[in-house]
Formats: C-alpha cells, sequence, structure tokens
C-alpha cells in the first residue's frame, strides 16, 4: 500500500469524529478498539487483537495492525478495510453507514518502547528532575547519570558506552548558576561516544535542558557527535521544575527519530490521524485528565509481563514511573529476586516447598503465555502480583516527591516538625482511587480478586475506592483525548473504568478480636442499615452495586484512626462496585501472623470472609 | 486471536540455517563469501575503543581549569606512556613543582578548560568474530560481517546460559529418564558437549566446571540450583553471558523432566560428532533460544533437500495429532498428541473461561488443557 492513499492528520482531525479505531501496539499483541457515537456519547462497541509484527520474519508493525482491524471488522461488520488501506472519513452519508472510519489513531510500545538515558549535574536535583521529565514523556530509564552518583568518571563513561538508548536527556545546573558540572557530564558522553539502539546510520539524539549559560560549550562538545537540540531548562532555578518543553522535545523525537528506524513504523505515521504517542504517556494522560476533571487524587497501576508502571495524581502533580523489571511473566523471576521467597510466600494460603515454588516461577518466566490451569497456581500468581505492585508502589513512591534541594520556609509552629524538602507526595489517607490495569487485575476470574491484591499491596488508609481498567484500554483513549476529549472521557466512564467499591481501612493496629470501630451503614431506599462492630484480624464485604451510594458511620476505638484522629468518629458518604464495601480491620500497617499456622489461618479466614476462590479455601 | 498458540521448540533432524556473523562496531572481514569455515575460523575482526580515564589536571595543579592549557605537557592527540608527566606547573622554586602523571598508557583524547579535566583513552583492544558453526561464507556484510550457512541437525533448548562453544557430541546416561550424576563425568570429557537425561545438580554443574567440560545439555535443573552455580538469582531470561566455566542448556524446563524422546535420540544418533552450542536466552520482544546445531560434514549445504527451517508463523495453529509438550503444571513436561480441538470456550479450575484442547497420552490417559499452556514439538 502507498501511503499517499492515507488521509492526512490535518483533514482528518478537523472533520466530526462517529467511527474512531484506535490501536496500542504492544511488545506482543497489537490491541484495537472500535469506538462509535451512539446518540449523544461515545461508546466502545468492538475490539480485535492480533500478534504484534515489528520482529522478524515480518519486521513491519502495519501487518499486526492490519490483522487486528482483519478481526475488528469480522466482529463489527463495519468494513474498515479496502485491501491495505483504512477507509476514511466514513460513509454514512454516502448511504454506507457500516463502510470506513473517520479516524485512526495509535501508541506504541513494541520493540520495549522508549529507552532513555538521563544525566544531571547533581543526583538529588536536576537528576531526578530529568528523571521524572523522562518518565513522565512515557520513557524506560535505563539509568541515571550524576556528577555525584557515586560512580568514578571512568565507569560512568563505561555505562554510557555499554547503554544504547533511544535518546539522552542531559540537564544540570540552574539558569545563570555554574556550568562546570553539566559540562563535565557533556564531557563524558562525548568522550563515550554513544550509539543508538535502533539505526546504525543515524546519530543518537540528545536533549540539551540544562544551564542555558553553557549551550554554547555543550553544542561545542555535543553538536559534531550527536543530534543535538536544545530546549528550556527542566530546572531553571532550585524552587521550580519546567518539564513541559523537554517533554515535548522528548515525544517529537521519539516521532522523528525512534518511531522512524522501527520496522513499519513510516507507513504507520502516515496512516494515524493524530501523533504516534508511547503507551504510558498515553496511559498518563488519560489518568491526568479525569483526576484533574473529578478533582481526584489517584493512583494508576498497569501491571504487564515484563514492566510494571505507575501513575499518581496527587494535588494536581502528576508522576509516572516505570519499574523496568517488575512484571509477572517475562519478570516475574525479578520479583521473587526482589521480594524474596518469604514475601510473596506469606500470601499463599497453602504450605509448599521452597524447591517447587522456586521451580514454577522460573518455569513461568521460561514460557510466559501461559496461564494458571489450577487453584493453587492462581493463588501463587495473584501473590507474585501483590508483591509486583507492593515494591513498584514503594519505587513510584520514592521518586514521586517535592523538589529536593529548595529551602524551607519555616515558623515558630515548625520548630518540632523536622520536615525535609523532597517528601513522597505520596499520601493514603488523602487518596481518593486506585485503579488498576493489566492481565492479572483486570481479568481476574472474580472481580474481588483484583480488589483484595491492589488493598493487600497498596493498604489504603480511611476511604479510598477502587476500579480496574476493562480491557487495557486506556492506552486508546489518552491518545483520543488529545483529538476529542469528550469521546476520550465518555468511553473512559462508560466502558473502560469498572468500579469494584470502596475499602475502608482504619489505621492502627490491635490483637486480633479486639474492638477495631463499631460501624452503621445507611443504604438508600428499601435497605435496611447494618450495624455492628468491625474487629481487628476482621475483614467484611457487604454488597453495593456500581450505581449504589451509602453512608458510613464509624466509631473507632481509641487506639485507632480514620483520617480525623485517634478515637474520632467520622461519616462518610460511600461508593459501589461490583464487589462492594469492603470494611478492612486487619489493621494499619497490615502484618501479617508470622506463625506460618497462625498466617494460614488468618488467610483462608479473610478469603472465605470475601469468598475470594471457589471451594476450598 | 482465533488460532493463538505457543511456537514450540525445533527439534529436527536436518535443516539449513544461516548464521549472521557481526561485530558490534565496523571493522575488517577477513572471510569471504564462498569460504569453507570451522567454528573456530575468525571471519571478522575490529578495535574497540578503549577506556577512557579522567584526570582533573586543574584540581591537582591549583590552577583555573581556563588556564589548564597553559602547563599541559602533552596536548590532544598525543600519545603517552604509563607515569610520563602530562602537565606540571612552573614555580620559581623547583622544590615546590607540581606534575601530573598519566595512570595509563594511550593517548590524549581531549582538554578541557571549564573542568580542567584531561581525558585519557587506553589503545584499542581487538575484538575477533568467530563463526561459531563448520559451513559457508554465503553472504558478506561489509566492515561488519559474514552469513555463515550450514546443514546440520538442530534442537533449541527452552533456556540456557553461557556463551558460544563447541566440541565433540557426548551421550552421558543411556535414557531420558535419567539423573546424569557428579560421577558419570570423566576427565575425557574435557573440552566436550556432554548430553544427560531428565536433571543434573549442583555438584553435577561443579564437577563439569572441574573437569572443563563444554557444555552441559539436560532436561531440567533446580533453580536454585541455577542460583547458587550463578551467585545470585536470575531475574530476567537475558543470558548468554555467564562466566560459569561452561554453556549450559536445559531441553524441558525447571524441575526433574525427562528429556523429550525425540531429542536425546537425536543427540544420541550423532554422539562423537562436532557440534556448535550456545546458551544464549532472550524471552522477550525477539526471542533467542539456546541450541545446539550439529553440521552435516558430508555433501555441500542444498537447500533444495535438506529443507529450511520452518519458522513458526508460516504455522496456521494447532491441529489434530499435533504433537505437544505441556507447559504449565499440574501436568508440566508430558508429551502427548492433540485428539480435539473444541471451539467452545471453557471454564478451567480457576474459574477462567478460555480455549482449551484435549491431548492424549502414551499411556492412552487424557486431559483437558487450556491451549495456552502447551506448545508444538516442531521440527
Amino acid at each position: 500500500m502507498t501511503g499517499s492513499a492515507q488521509p492526512s492528520r490535518q483533514m482528518t482531525a478537523a472533520q466530526p469524529l462517529h467511527v474512531i479505531i484506535a490501536t496500542d501496539c504492544g511488545s506482543t499483541t497489537t490491541k484495537a478498539i472500535l469506538i462509535e457515537k451512539l446518540g449523544n456519547e461515545y461508546r466502545q462497541t468492538f475490539r480485535g487483537e492480533a500478534p504484534t509484527t515489528v520482529e522478524a520474519p515480518f519486521e513491519d508493525v502495519t501487518r499486526g495492525v492490519l490483522n487486528s482491524l482483519a478481526e475488528l471488522e469480522e466482529l463489527s461488520g463495519r468494513k474498515i478495510l479496502d485491501g491495505e488501506r483504512i477507509i476514511t472519513p466514513n460513509r454514512a452519508a454516502q448511504g454506507e453507514p457500516r463502510v470506513g472510519v473517520d479516524i485512526y489513531i495509535s501508541t506504541s510500545s513494541a520493540g520495549g518502547g522508549l529507552q532513555m538515558m538521563v544525566a544531571g549535574a547533581v543526583q538529588s536535583m536536576t537528576g531526578e528532575s530529568a528523571q521524572r521529565c523522562a518518565l513522565g514523556a512515557g520513557a524506560i530509564v535505563m539509568d541515571v547519570l550524576a556528577s555525584n552518583d557515586g560512580r568514578l568518571p571512568h565507569e560512568k563513561i563505561e555505562r554510557i558506552r555499554s547503554l544504547r538508548p533511544d535518546m539522552i536527556l542531559l540537564s544540570g545546573g540552574t539558569d545563570g548558576g555554574t556550568v562546570t558540572h553539566v559540562v563535565e557530564m557533556a564531557e563524558y558522553i562525548s568522550a563515550a561516544e554513544p550509539r543508538p539502539r535502533l539505526g546504525i546510520s543515524y546519530q543518537l539524539p540528545l536533549i540539551y535542558a540544562g544551564n542555558k549559560d553553557a549551550r554554547d560549550r555543550i553544542t561545542e562538545i555535543l553538536g559534531g557527535k550527536t543530534s543535538l537540540v536544545i530546549t528550556d531548562n527542566i530546572r531553571p532555578v532550585l524552587e521550580r521544575e519546567n518539564l513541559g518543553p523537554a517533554r515535548t522535545k522528548i515525544h517529537d523525537l521519539f516521532l522523528e527519530h525512534v518511531m522512524a528506524q522501527a520496522p513499519g513504523y513510516k507507513k504507520l505515521l502516515e496512516w494515524t490521524g493524530a501523533p504516534i504517542m508511547p503507551t504510558p504517556a498515553a496511559v498518563g494522560l488519560i489518568m491526568e485528565t479525569i483526576a484533574k476533571k473529578e478533582n481526584l487524587n489517584l493512583i494508576g497501576v498497569d501491571i504487564g509481563g515484563a514492566t510494571t508502571d505507575v501513575f499518581s495524581v496527587f494535588g494536581g502533580v502528576f508522576n509516572r514511573t516505570v519499574s523496568a523489571n517488575l512484571g509477572l511473566s517475562y519478570s516475574v523471576s525479578n520479583v521473587l529476586a526482589e521480594a524474596g521467597l518469604a514475601s510473596i510466600l506469606r500470601w499463599v494460603p497453602f504450605t509448599i516447598e521452597e524447591q517447587t515454588l522456586r521451580n514454577r516461577i522460573k518455569n513461568k518466566m521460561i514460557r510466559p503465555t501461559t496461564i494458571p490451569q489450577t487453584l493453587d497456581e492462581l493463588q501463587i500468581e495473584q501473590a507474585i502480583a501483590r508483591e509486583a505492585l507492593r515494591l513498584a508502589l514503594a519505587h513510584h513512591a520514592s521518586l514521586a516527591t517535592g523538589l529536593k534541594g529548595v529551602q524551607q520556609e519555616r515558623t515558630i509552629s515548625d520548630i518540632f516538625e523536622q520536615k525535609t524538602s523532597g517528601e513522597s507526595l505520596i499520601d493514603m489517607l488523602q487518596l481518593d482511587l486506585i485503579v488498576g490495569s493489566g492481565g492479572i487485575l483486570s481479568h481476574a476470574p472474580r472481580r474481588v480478586q483484583a480488589m483484595l491484591m491492589m488493598v493487600d499491596a497498596y493498604e489504603p488508609l480511611g476511604v479510598t475506592r477502587l476500579s480496574v481498567d476493562s480491557i487495557f484500554m486506556m492506552p486508546h483513549l489518552g491518545v483520543l483525548s488529545t483529538v476529542n476529549e469528550q469521546a476520550a472521557t465518555d468511553v473512559f466512564v462508560r466502558d473502560c473504568m469498572i468500579y469494584l467499591g470502596t475499602c475502608v481501612a482504619p489505621i492502627g493496629r490491635g490483637k486480633d478480636g479486639e474492638r477495631c470501630a463499631d460501624y452503621t451503614i445507611t443504604f438508600g431506599e428499601g435497605r435496611s442499615p447494618e450495624c455492628g462492630t468491625l474487629a481487628f484480624g476482621e475483614l467484611r464485604l457487604f454488597p453495593l452495586g456500581r450505581d449504589d451510594r451509602a453512608q458510613i458511620e464509624l466509631r473507632p476505638a481509641k487506639q485507632v484512626d480514620l483520617g480525623e484522629g485517634k478515637g474520632v468518629s467520622v461519616t462518610r458518604d460511600v461508593r459501589g462496585g461490583e464487589v462492594g464495601l469492603l470494611l478492612d480491620g486487619r489493621g494499619r500497617p497490615l502484618q501479617l501472623p508470622t506463625d506460618s499456622q497462625k498466617r494460614l489461618a488468618a488467610l483462608i479466614r479473610w478469603h472465605r470472609a470475601v469468598d475470594l476462590y471457589p471451594g476450598k479455601s | 486471536m482465533g488460532h493463538a498458540y505457543t511456537p514450540g521448540l525445533t527439534v529436527t533432524e536436518r535443516t539449513v540455517i544461516r548464521k549472521p556473523r557481526l561485530l558490534p562496531i565496523p571493522g575488517t572481514v577477513l572471510a569471504k563469501a564462498g569460504d569453507r569455515v570451522r567454528a573456530e575460523t575468525v571471519v571478522a575482526r575490529a578495535e574497540l575503543p578503549g577506556k577512557v580515564h579522567v584526570v582533573n589536571v586543574a584540581n591537582l595543579l591549583g590552577v583555573a581549569p581556563d588556564e589548564v592549557r597553559d602547563y599541559l605537557v602533552k596536548k590532544e592527540g598525543e600519545a603517552v606512556s604509563q607515569d610520563e608527566v602530562i602537565a606540571e606547573n612552573r614555580p620559581f622554586i623547583k622544590w615546590f613543582k607540581t606534575e601530573v602523571r598519566s595512570p595509563i598508557r594511550g593517548k590524549v583524547e581531549s582538554v578541557s578548560t571549564i573542568t580542567g579535566q584531561m581525558l585519557l583513552r587506553e589503545p584499542p583492544r581487538p575484538l575477533e568474530r568467530l563463526a561459531y558453526v563448520d559451513g559457508a561464507v554465503v553472504d558478506l556484510h561489509p566492515a561488519h560481517g559474514v552469513t555463515v550457512e550450514t546443514s546440520c541437525s538442530m534442537v533449541q533448548g527452552i533456556f540456557g546460559i553461557g556463551g558460544e562453544t563447541w566440541g565433540e557430541l557426548v551421550m552421558a546416561v543411556d535414557s531420558p529418564e535419567k539423573t546424569l550424576s557428579a560421577s558419570q563425568l570423566l576427565p575425557t570429557m574435557k573440552n566436550k558437549i556432554v548430553a544427560g537425561g531428565a536433571f543434573l545438580g549442583i555438584e553435577t554443574m561443579k564437577r563439569a566446571r572441574e573437569i572443563g567440560v563444554a557444555a552441559l545439555v539436560v532436561g531440567g535443573i533446580h533453580d536454585k540450583d541455577l542460583r547458587e552455580l550463578l551467585g545470585y538469582d536470575l531475574g530476567v531470561a537475558i543470558t548468554g553471558t555467564e562466566q560459569v566455566g561452561f554453556t549450559l542448556v536445559i531441553t524441558e524446563g525447571f524441575g526433574t523432566i525427562p528429556m523429550a524422546a525425540k531429542t536425546f535420540e537425536l543427540l544420541a544418533g550423532h554422539a562423537g560428532q562436532k557440534a556448535s552450542i550456545s546458551g544464549a536466552t532472550q524471552i522477550r520482544a525477539g526471542v533467542i533460544r539456546p541450541e545446539i546445531l550439529i553440521p552435516w560434514t558430508t555433501g555441500s549445504p542444498d537447500a533444495g533437500s535438506a529443507g529450511r527451517a520452518v519458522p513458526a508463523t508460516e504455522r496456521s495453529g494447532i491441529r489434530i495429532d499435533d504433537h505437544v509438550r505441556v507447559i504449565r503444571d499440574p501436568l508440566f513436561g508430558r508429551i502427548g498428541r492433540v485428539t480435539a480441538l473444541p471451539t467452545e470456550l471453557r471454564q478451567i479450575e480457576t474459574e477462567s473461561v478460555v480455549r482449551v484442547l484435549v491431548v492424549t497420552f502414551a499411556d492412552g490417559t487424557s486431559a483437558v488443557i487450556p491451549r495456552a499452556n502447551v506448545e508444538l514439538m516442531e521440527g
């Protein structure tokens, strides 16, 4: 097919959108969805998928796209392709309502996604700012180099040389400050003569977003050896980050250099009606959009086979991290290595020999596409998922911080509070919503399994709503939001999000069976209120449908806090979901019994309380 | 995906494979098109730029970075020896003289008047690319290497560690169900590729290292033994650079799992012949599986009669009568024949609703298994 046969993105984007197709070209699967305007709202109507074809023998991403669209055609009865051409716009006006689409859009993480190396002058300041910038743009950060990262100069140079990133982001220094450190980093990069991951014949893109006074020197040192792009400083003054311009440059270079080198992408770029986005950048965009629109603090997680992405919006500040080697298939063994066997075993509700568990985990690593066939296997995978989720959030919390190195204004009232700069923004008590995504959460056989995995891993405090992404369409909606925000929001609310319910978790600890809090739950019309005592070590689940609301009044024991202080009663409106309202009296921080028999008994009790698994436990 | 299936591992008596043998950086190609090469033949060579060392001359001399050029004894591009003076000050009193000496032999790469640093580079290191497998050069990639083609028997493993090597193939056990014990490894197996049966443990691995065995091939190992061998927990299956003294290829998985009869018989049928083996494994996009290649020594490669390796993607899916290996518990490692391919989705024990197939084993028993949990026995 010829690229010229496809519509230009300017033409398409200007037209009214009634029928939209979107693909996400993932590392293994290309997922296509069809979105149609039904009446006044947009709905996701059909979904198709096919193996991604970036690798040999095809080496052309568009083959997988066409295959996924062919499946979409088959399922929906809509004619989308004319040979290998996407029919645009839709031909309803010509009397053919089931022919054509108005726009095609796509995201991509195929071939390992966008891989970057970042460098800054001081690790905890410009180094971290550069890392946040790259992560927010959807990249995997391969390494963070800084003048004070503890490595000797020749070790830094060797590291730069051995990595083959798609691009480098170099920052360092505030505008008008010292140029020495950032020039030093540039000299190391120059000496290493780094080469790009894809394409032998082109120069590695390097974005300089540091002290503006060093631009001439940086151009002198790196201009001949890299494809240098200069943009605004990401840390113009210590007290402020300015990540926007550098992120825009990363996206531009992703399209112009990285995508253009990947097999088949030149053709794909011509097909799309909006710029292709890196998958995580699109997911981040839709989460940020929703958080801002609904004024929510949220945490989103996408747990995949190889990596786990965590997104958060707290107080309007967006952060994203990617734990590149925490996943449930390709990287499952790394979860074992990082969490340790004991941490995984504590969630398994039966005894299993260490050797057997280790071998099973390795067998999943070498055959990553297999699925649990027995209940034991499912429980082991969900135990590993809890640890992967927990580790990825800990990683996220360490990077989603306020700016470090900023002088704090203190008043007399702060004398006894030793607050430092750079504290984590992740405040579980202020968290409104957790959004889970990825096969283990979205496709858990029972929705309550997804809910309890997230509750166990994240230990939400106070009152928190939980949801999962139904079929992983957040990437598609992220890129769609750049073209038509209403369409993206409609589909997000109606088809993408599956609300599981609300978790109420008092903070504090007590002996099993002791009073944690008394509660009164008032439901809507026609349903009697529920009153009772939640004991420590207890889980209680009350059905509460997706569109239902209830009011819960909690009167905690004197050492228990529900967000208003120890022993202070609280009343909250809560919303339901497919699982309902979960009262978690297991205490915070959550601690499982150390004795093996007691731990097994506790797990089985909890699992039965929420009907977590069929039959035996 | 109407016909999703897991491509299996190739085990074939005869195929023709092409191995690109490329340098990581441009260099000189030594072989010519049509050359017959052996595994140990150097086909291309390059010079890896030497390591860079940084000396902060300004700090050491106590001068400002922008003055540093005034104190240099060696300029950019000049060669230096180890301990040779590269910069010095010129005080009025000689006693106060400070000299900066080179920590390495090499040359001056650059001098910075912003940081006051001098970058010194070691001499380049030669890097050779070997043919790895006996065969013929069929393609030249100027400045980068060649493609070697060989007609061979081929066994793909599921996981391995260690790099490329070669040697005579030896069978250490007489049945695929047997464990390869340390006592079965003999000094005569030095530099050879030793094939076992269902399992080998850490003692056998240690013994192999002592003797100098080139490679081990076996059905399964325990993860805890792998951890002891490597000294760390392997997190991600990207291997091939480990230095444990030998290359290890497992053909079935982790645990004690009899080597597939077809694999065992193929290896046994070529005992005494030279084979090439690589443990390199990458289980992500761009899958690389470990392999054992046994070149056919008589006759020339003939694509027509030998037949090319059939890429898994050319298959349309699993069919009735296909031989498959179960790759997930509770029947992990069992090999059987597909006897039914129900089209409707089935609920399995976990309550997931999935596509399944029916596999009948050699003992006449059958099992319903998710399609995702079998792989084709290819080749």
